[in-house]
């Protein structure tokens, strides 16, 4: 199934959870990593029960400099 | 500085928060925080890219023990800016924010309508709101109505290092305001952060002033000695303005010598 991760396109299997998108974007996810999935935040204990669906938008985002 | 600085139901002794935008390296980052004697520094959440290969400023803002305060920085909506809040509160375990909502990128002012409506759902669940502002006095209270706890007006566009445009307004705010009043944006030197705080602000937080001066460091310590001055200045009772000149020399006792 196709879900968008940060914004690309991604084939991923069917029933994929939430860490394992995460870990392809990162190794080890340090203090400051947060996931929303379709717009909602999912708090980092449930990255490995939360499953994917086709079409869905997750974004892994990160802390950097800013004002 | 004598009297602590009272924020978000804590004690605090600096009164300067520093934004960590602009830095040219986490090496410049960190002595310019050092310099700065600050406690309290912002980030932003942005998308992991795995080809960026930057660090995250976290490191330096742990090693340092320096309070984190996420932005929702580039937020157009009441929507967006929740939804990010929310992120932080998750990413750095903390339910301060300073909320940002802007209205356009050309000046980066704030969206007023938007500004009030996202600050009045976090202070609702539960966040604790620090507003980035227009030097509107209404906005101010309409801000500090809905709970937020402190006002952030601007001095002048963010980035712009133009100081602060209008002290009038910024006066207003703070003979009304009852939460603190942070002078956040246009600072571009250090008199700037000093007529803020003399204009009776409880603190400044700036990022580009030291992040783009040429030597981040040294300016960071002026700018930490221009808020401590203008704060004691502040209290010390100044003089009145006069148009005319007043001798501090006495006239009597002056000898006939002509």
């Amino acid at each position: 199934m196709r879900v968008s991760v940060n914004g690309v396109d991604l084939e991923v299997a069917t029933g994929s959870t939430v860490d394992v998108v995460v870990a392809s974007l990162v190794e080890a996810p340090e203090r400051g990593t947060a996931v929303a999935l379709d717009g909602d935040v999912v708090p980092r204990s449930e990255w490995r029960t939360t499953t994917l669906a086709e079409g869905q938008c997750v974004e892994v985002l990160r802390a950097v400099q800013g004002g | 500085m004598s009297e602590p600085f009272l924020l978000g139901g804590r004690e605090w002794r600096s009164r300067l928060i520093m934004g960590t935008g602009g830095f040219r390296s986490l090496e410049q980052l960190e002595a310019a925080l050092v310099a700065s004697a600050t406690e309290i520094v912002t980030v932003a959440l942005r998308r992991i890219d795995p080809d960026a290969g930057d660090a995250s400023p976290l490191g330096v803002i742990d090693r340092l023990g320096l309070f984190v305060l996420p932005n929702t920085a580039g937020c157009y909506t009441a929507r967006e800016a929740v939804r990010t809040a929310q992120l932080a509160r998750e990413a750095f375990g903390t339910d301060w924010i300073k909320l940002e909502v802007i209205g356009d990128d050309r000046t980066l002012h704030p969206d007023p309508v938007e500004l009030v409506a996202a600050a009045d759902d976090l202070v609702g669940a539960g966040f604790t709101v620090l507003p980035y502002a227009s030097d509107d006095p209404i906005l101010a209270r309409r801000l500090e109505g809905v709970g937020c706890a402190a006002v952030m007006p601007l001095g002048s566009p963010i980035g712009s290092g133009r100081g602060i445009d209008n002290p009038h307004n910024l006066a207003l705010i703070v003979e009304e305001a009852r939460v603190p009043v942070i002078l956040d944006a246009g600072v571009g030197t250090a008199s700037d952060a000093a007529l803020a705080m003399e204009l009776g602000c409880d603190g400044v937080l700036l990022a580009s002033s030291v992040s783009r001066a040429e030597d981040p460091a040294a300016m960071a310590d002026a700018m930490r000695k221009a808020v401590e001055a203008g704060h004691s200045a502040r209290h010390a009772g100044r003089i009145p303005r006069r148009l005319h000149a007043e001798a501090s020399t006495p006239a009597a006792g002056l000898p006939q010598l002509d």
